[in-house]
């Protein structure tokens, strides 16, 4: 709804649009809290605590040890020569999140969340994931602390993703299958939801994406802003200046939140976010709400969804998993609507030529994920001088897609 | 005087409690709805609840969720919901009815042409489950010039901060969720409701109403005792999730969906 609007914090965001979202967790029109009564305590109690950790240098002292001790940070900003010239244009520098412990940017998120969750003083922690990439991270977490961890995944990623589900029970996590509505990552988020608000008082929901009711959309962008605080240094470090371009994926949008961020007010580096065309824009099959999707109300924010003219949620299409999903995090609807970054799609095709193309060219597998923001900054790459810089965010790397990718092509495995 | 609170003073004057039935609308066929409404009525109702199904219902339990699936799968939409009301109004003009649901469809539909269809059709109040009083401005701003109660739920959780902005913004009665947790789970401690019912006493004049595990005559009487009345909800979707779509049905049918309500009826003017 366009009319909706007027926060307190208009005033601050039109001297800073960058400086969001205002203590009711509102980025211009959208973010807010749109959740249950059932869960509105639990949200105010971890905005307190979040809000009081934050301020408090010894809490991101131990973030910051744990992400250089236990997920090998920092990862490397890389020079993709033949990809460069494979695409003709513009330098490509991958953010390697590739290269993190287990295997994507979602660890940076389940570390910082777990630490709270450890500072609430709760024993169980709670997880929704779509391609298992956030479910494993926050398996992970949960048994280096011995907390007890329920995941809860849709039951067509679970047969989509069957490694991640193993992988999940052997670092100790229960994995629920959650068989309502359309099955994928959407549903899993509705029995988190419900979950959390049978067990608030002993459980900590950590929300996997930059998405979901306010503090979440803040503080998982908080978590994963490393990524960009490392690349903006490393890029000075490296070519001394910054880079012209940045390109990430989009599903819920954690990744490219967490690289875009730090450069968001050096106007002059230019930001696309990549979603998921699935078949193509054009013939409703996608998961791309920014793109083609209209404002609504969804898991606890108003943001672009995909809905349909009663107001439904729509299922989504996508052969990344972890894209199919039918928000986005309200700081990305936010950085739409005042033109900051530039929101686009890479179909299903796209995504699986630049799968081929760099692991072929660089011995990199890249999550199908990721494979869209390397399909897109290839096209772009094309339209830019060789003088140029443009740093993609290899959000994840494609071990976990090797069956997927092998059915396509028709081979079992 | 609303028809919410005149038939909330009329029964606190008669010492009766309020049966509230919550049904989904188009579950499992919007032509069901209508006469489940009027058997619900006959059968003791003084409120309805009527569910806008939604494809995410994030703070409903397993029978709801299945009873909003069942009402999408027969293609109901919000305006379908609307004419629902306006054609049980067709033959009741006395009875409330309260729209209760998720606000992404009011949301795409627009506040104003939602306010303007739901008080044409007939609707009394909207209880709105992921539209907390502070995101509510501009929504109460359409709805509340067409007479609309708007109505909140309160949780144990609730802060005594919180309490008050939500007494504040609610007219008609306060919807006391008996537990924490989603729809249609089961009560674990009935003596913090009461102490929770009785400090919301000092806060509100408002009737105040208990939902959220009410499964039967038993557990009816012993929440009514302690407030205004009660909300039933799974408990009689799971009944109505026995009807089949698309099919003839009988008054028969019909009748034997709603006994639960009237046996709960029996049990609050006992």
């Amino acid at each position: 709804m366009s009319e909706i609007s007027a926060t307190g914090s208009d005033k601050a965001q039109a001297a800073d649009p960058f400086c969001g979202p205002d203590s009711h967790g509102h980025f211009g029109r959208f973010g807010g809290v749109f959740v249950g009564e059932t869960l509105i305590a639990a949200v105010e109690e971890l905005d307190r605590v979040y809000s009081r950790m934050a301020a408090d240098s010894a809490f991101w002292a131990e973030f910051d040890k744990d992400l250089k001790y236990y997920v090998g940070r920092p990862s490397p900003l890389y020079f993709a020569e033949r990809l460069t010239k494979h695409y003709g244009g513009a330098q490509i520098m991958l953010k390697r999140e590739d290269l993190n412990h287990t295997g994507a940017h979602k660890i940076n998120n389940t570390i910082g969340q777990a630490l709270l969750a450890k500072h609430m003083g709760k024993p169980r922690i709670i997880a929704e994931t779509g391609a298992g990439q956030h479910g494993v991270a926050s398996a992970t977490i949960a048994a280096r602390l011995g907390l007890e961890c329920h995941v809860y995944m849709g039951a067509e990623d679970i047969k989509r993703q069957s490694a991640n589900v193993y992988r999940m029970k052997l670092l100790g996590a229960h994995v629920v299958s959650v068989e309502s509505g359309s099955r994928t990552l959407k549903d899993a988020m509705n029995e988190a939801l419900r979950d959390w608000a049978t067990n608030v008082d002993n459980t900590y929901y950590i929300i996997g994406t930059a998405a979901g009711p306010h503090p979440y959309p803040k503080l998982v962008r908080d978590f994963q802003a490393v990524i960009g605080r490392e690349a903006r240094q490393q890029s000075l470090e490296q070519f001394g200046r910054l880079p012209d371009a940045l390109v990430a994926c989009v599903g819920g949008g954690s990744n490219a939140i967490g690289l875009f961020h730090p450069f968001l007010h050096d106007r002059e580096v230019a930001m696309y976010g990549v979603e998921a065309g699935g078949d193509g824009l054009e013939t409703g099959r996608h998961a791309a709400p920014l793109s083609a999707g209209r404002p609504g109300v969804l898991h606890g924010n108003r943001t672009y969804l995909m809905s349909d003219d009663a107001g439904q949620i729509l299922e989504t299409h996508s052969v990344s998993a972890g894209l199919d999903y039918p928000g986005v995090g309200p700081e990305h609807a936010w950085l739409k609507d005042i033109g900051r970054v530039n929101y686009v799609a890479a179909t299903d095709k796209e995504a699986l030529t630049a799968f081929r193309a760099l692991t072929r060219m660089e011995g990199i597998i890249p999550a199908l994920e990721s494979s869209h923001a390397v399909a897109y900054a290839g096209k772009l790459a094309a339209t830019m001088s060789p003088e140029q810089i443009l740093v993609v965010n290899l959000s994840g790397r494609g071990d976990k897609d090797i069956h997927t990718v092998a059915e396509i092509d028709g081979i079992r495995i | 005087m609303s028809r919410i609170s005149q038939t909330l003073s009329s029964r606190k004057a008669e010492g009766r409690k309020v049966l509230v039935p919550y049904l989904v609308a188009g579950d499992p066929d919007p032509s069901l709805t209508v006469p489940l409404m009027h058997a619900l009525v006959a059968s003791g109702a003084d409120i309805i609840e009527l569910g806008m199904p939604f494809s995410d219902p994030s703070s409903d339990g397993p029978v709801i969720q299945l009873g909003s699936e069942r009402a999408l799968k027969a293609g109901t939409t919000l305006k379908d919901v609307l004419s629902i009301v306006a054609r049980f109004r067709e033959s009741d003009q006395q009875t409330p009815v309260v729209l209760m649901g998720y606000l992404n469809p009011i949301e795409i539909m627009g506040y104003e042409a939602f306010a303007e269809a739901a008080s044409g059709a007939g609707v009394d109040g909207l209880l709105i489950v992921d539209l907390p009083a502070n995101e509510g401005d501009e929504f109460f701003a359409a709805v509340r010039p067409k007479g609309l109660d708007t109505i909140f739920l309160v949780a144990p959780t609730t802060s005594e901060s919180r309490l008050a902005s939500i007494c504040a913004c609610s007219t008609g009665y306060l919807y006391y969720v008996s537990l924490k947790g989603v729809t249609g789970a089961a009560i674990t401690d009935k003596g913090d409701i009461r102490a929770k019912i009785e400090h919301l006493r000092g806060v509100t004049d408002l009737p105040i109403v208990v939902g959220f595990g009410i499964k039967g005559p038993e557990s009816a009487r012993e929440m009514a005792a302690i407030s205004d009345g009660v909300i039933v909800g799974s408990a009689l979707v799971d009944r109505i999730s026995y009807l089949q779509p698309g099919k003839p049905y009988t008054q028969e049918q019909i009748g034997e969906t709603v006994t639960l309500i009237s046996e709960i009826r029996e049990a609050l003017d006992a």
